[in-house]
């Protein structure tokens, strides 16, 4: 193999989808043996240039280079046989077949009479996982295989069929802390044996720890290309969005009021226990912890659509009904959840439709009296959107006008469906169906994942802004620096439980980490945290 | 930001449903062309009296798969109101108070059906398919092979006769009430894009505070009621309550619903494709009667109906994404 030819080389590589130019010019060049950083904002063009190198996409212009021989694939199947492999954020993989057969699927070894050798199989998945230095049972079925195992397995994939290129595509997304490292110890070991990895993230810290080299893209361009020693985290940045992001986590001063949501003792058998706080109005808290601790599924049961076994949440002085969630929204609760693109958006309907979608149909309640605020604010939540049980249009594209305007989402137009729109503009149209019933109490569950930075600052912006108008705000978030950079106080849970409460002036990221991380005592857990 | 992205008169016309509407139009017009006989003064009235069985429970049957669920008991529910509605009078009891009872009947096996797909958890297709066998053996096992016939001509005359000298029967009224009752029902309130909205995504509708449990369960007793108020019609239309009234009717409604554009997997639909698709089939039904055809190969055309009501969008839908990106279907 001659190593004077990089890995992989894209060269003013361009792709447009009818009128829209996806991609402009790409240029990506990828050395063997190094971990090669790829970031941009939302729509920057970094997942066509993948789908183009993976098959996926046949590209319009330029040129794509694999080990200095020009290529051209008809499909992924063409890619992959060329040594290139694509491993997803969430994989896919068969839930009833094992580990081993997940990845030697379709190209099993044969031992005589043709039958499938599993003995072979089996020690061919341990020969795989004992290289990458994992811990996994090759016979375990891959149902209920966590998201960052299920990357694994793809990787392990990947190395038997002989990957030169492995292009990671937002890999750490969903991962907890200690899944980042091991990943990121993997990716180290498929560098050290040569092979060349790309690696897509929003997270710049991450790019810091792992990647040698990073190219920064903006609108389909590419931008630069420097080894990652020699830029800095806000030279990226400032790349990426072509401007200077002011400040990342603005924090605007307000002052704190009465409690708006307490939860009491709420229980949960296996999932959470004795789980007691309170949310006070002008409030930001965070709840800290590993992905898994247990904060989303308190969020989801105070919200409604779980239930608990004991305790109880009471909001502005009344305890709700456990398991309604048409109760909670009638008191004043919002939730935005974890999965925009599954639990928080009716994707295949329109902006408009959305944006309604909570005001329409939210029953009466207590909440009409006259709330804490919306009062002063000339709110469009009390415009009736229905008279005597009848829809009116008009009053419902007034209402999504007027908040995809405050929010500044961007879609083509009210009636075009939430598919169509980025990540960051589809979670804008969460936030804006919750505004719009002029909640008392927010509750954001990773109200960032996966949304571009420019968007993220506006996010934060805005949450801080809420919080100082008088709004009660629970933030779950496994970005530390989100966390710690947005919230009054912080919550550390570990497994089901509440652990530590901490000021804004405790928390530091060690401190979190500290009570987050199961077993590490106070002195083993300094290190824990990098 | 604009309200909306294409001009009125293409939201209007293309449409799923427009296209339905269309294929009627030309059905009947190759029919009144071909067909010896079809475009006689009879022809609609037997027409709305033909189909007004199935337009009644194609209405809530909408709503049902709008949701992604099915009811195939329908016409089970069909046949065991007929035979209540023809015991109730053979004991004596008015009309008006055997109509009310198979009625309520009805919902009570619609509610069965509901409570066991939205608390029970079970698949709607299974569920309904058992009830389709139980209430039909409790309808055939009530009246066995006898009919209760003889009912008072007052009634059999109003579920048949036309108003005044026009070919529309009196029926028809009836009928566009209710087909205006689940218009609004499904494209003007709240609960509509609850149904529509559990189509789409049952998850995002629960966390948008949609109760999916409730909402399935009203829609099952509303298929279970008015497919009891079409069993009473088919009895006094015909002027025999029997246990195998309206057997395999369910093929017919879930045809034509299929036909009008709604999508079998749930979250779209709308009810004036519905009420086309309805008619498309009773065209077709009625052309090929009158050509003599027999039942079964009727069976075979709106068989073959909606098979190709529901591949198509498919493949429509598979050219389109080809089109645009030609790798796509080459396997990942």
């Amino acid at each position: 193999m001659p190593n004077a030819a990089p890995t992989l080389r894209l060269e003013g590589v361009a792709k447009s989808f009818g009128p829209v130019a996806a991609l402009r010019s790409g240029t990506l060049v990828v050395q063997p043996g190094s971990i090669h950083a790829l970031v941009g904002e939302n729509g920057a063009g970094k997942s066509t240039l993948v789908k183009i190198v993976g098959g996926v996409h046949r590209r319009d212009a330029g040129t794509v280079e694999l080990d200095g021989e020009p290529v051209d694939f008809a499909g992924p199947a063409e890619a992959k046989t060329a040594g290139v492999a694509v491993i997803h954020q969430e994989p896919a993989s068969f839930p009833d077949l094992t580990v081993t057969e997940n990845i030697f699927l379709g190209r099993e070894p044969l031992g005589s009479l043709r039958r499938i050798d599993r003995r072979a199989m089996r020690d061919g998945a341990r020969k795989l996982f004992r290289d990458l230095g994992v811990d996994l049972d090759p016979d375990r079925p891959a149902e209920g295989l966590s998201i960052a195992d299920q990357q694994i397995v793809e990787i392990a994939k990947a190395i038997s069929l002989d990957a030169r290129l492995l292009i990671m595509d937002e890999p750490t997304a969903a991962l907890s802390a200690v899944e980042v490292r091991r990943l990121f110890g993997v990716a180290r070991g498929l560098r050290d044996a040569g092979r060349a990895v790309v690696f897509i993230s929003h997270r710049l810290d991450e790019v810091a720890d792992l990647c040698d080299t990073v190219t920064v893209m903006r609108d389909g361009e590419h931008v630069s290309t420097d080894a990652v020693a020699d830029v800095t985290s806000d030279e990226l940045v400032r790349r990426m969005v072509g401007r200077a992001v002011s400040e990342l986590y603005p924090k605007v001063p307000s002052t704190v009021g009465e409690v708006v949501l307490r939860v009491e003792g709420l229980e949960s058998t296996g999932t959470f226990h004795d789980v007691s706080f309170d949310v006070r109005a002008g409030e930001i808290v965070g709840l800290a912890g590993l992905v898994g601790a247990g904060r989303s599924e308190i969020a989801r049961a105070v919200f409604g659509v779980d239930h608990y076994s004991a305790g109880r949440v009471v909001v502005g002085g009344r305890t709700l009904r456990p398991g309604d969630p048409a109760a909670a929204i009638a008191a004043g609760v919002a939730l935005v959840p974890e999965d925009r693109r599954l639990q928080g958006l009716v994707t295949e309907s329109s902006v408009s439709r959305n944006v309604s979608s909570v005001v329409l149909r939210r029953r009466r309640g207590p909440r009409d009296e006259g709330g804490v605020r919306g009062e002063g604010r000339e709110g469009p939540a009390r415009r009736r959107l229905a008279r005597l049980g009848i829809l009116l249009p008009d009053a419902e594209a007034r209402l999504a006008r007027d908040w995809s305007g405050r929010l500044s989402v961007k879609a083509g137009a009210l009636d075009a469906p939430a598919t169509t729109m980025s990540g960051g503009n589809q979670q804008k149209v969460v936030l804006a169906k919750w505004l719009a019933t002029d909640p008392k109490v927010l509750m954001v569950d990773e109200p960032t994942r996966g949304i571009d930075v420019g968007t993220k600052a506006e996010v934060h912006r805005l949450l801080s802004t809420l919080a100082a108008e008088g709004l009660a705000v629970l933030m779950i978030s496994s970005e530390l620096p989100e966390v710690l950079g947005m919230a009054d106080r912080v919550l550390v849970v570990r497994e089901g439980r509440i652990v530590s409460e901490l000021t804004r002036a405790e928390a530091t990221p060690e401190a979190v980490m500290r009570a987050a991380t199961p077993g590490a005592s106070a002195e083993q857990a300094s290190g824990g945290a990098a | 930001m604009r309200t909306h992205a294409r001009p009125w008169w293409q939201r209007a016309l293309l449409t799923r449903e427009m296209l339905t509407i269309l294929i009627l139009v030309v059905a009947w017009i190759v029919a009144a062309s071909v067909v010896q006989g079809f475009d006689g003064p009879l022809t609609i009235t037997y027409l709305v009296l033909d189909v007004a069985p199935v337009l009644l429970i194609a209405l809530p049957m909408t709503l049902i798969i709008g949701t992604g669920e099915i009811d195939l008991s329908v016409a089970s529910v069909v046949g065991l109101s007929s035979v209540t509605f023809g015991l109730l009078y053979q004991a004596g009891l008015g009309l008006g108070v055997g109509l009310l009872v198979s009625v309520l009947l009805g919902a009570v096996c619609g509610a069965v059906n509901g409570a066991l797909v939205a608390y029970g958890g079970l698949p709607s297709l299974a569920v309904t398919i058992g009830s389709l066998a139980l209430y039909r053996g409790l309808a055939v096992g009530l009246l066995g092979t006898t009919a209760v016939t003889g009912f008072p001509e007052s009634w059999t005359d109003g579920a048949t006769e036309n108003l005044g000298e026009s070919p529309y029967p009196v029926i028809t009224l009836g009928l566009l009430a209710l087909i205006a009752v689940f218009a609004v029902l499904l494209h003007a309130t709240p609960f509509g894009r609850n149904v529509l909205d559990i189509g789409r995504s049952r998850e995002a509708a629960r966390f948008s505070g949609v109760d999916v449990k409730r909402t399935l369960l009203i829609l099952f007793v509303l298929s279970g009621a008015v497919s009891a108020l079409a069993g009473v019609y088919y009895t006094l239309r015909y002027g025999s309550a029997r246990g195998d009234n309206a057997t395999g009717l369910e093929l017919q409604v879930v045809a034509a619903v299929l036909l009008g554009g709604v999508s079998i997997f749930g979250g779209r639909g709308a009810i004036h494709g519905v009420v086309a698709g309805v008619l498309l089939i009773g065209v077709l039904g009625s052309a090929l009667r009158l050509e003599s055809v027999t039942v079964n190969v009727i069976n075979i055309v709106i068989g073959a109906a909606l098979v190709v009501s529901v591949v198509a969008p498919r493949i429509a839908g598979g050219l389109r994404v080809r089109r645009r990106n030609p790798a796509v279907g080459q396997g990942t």
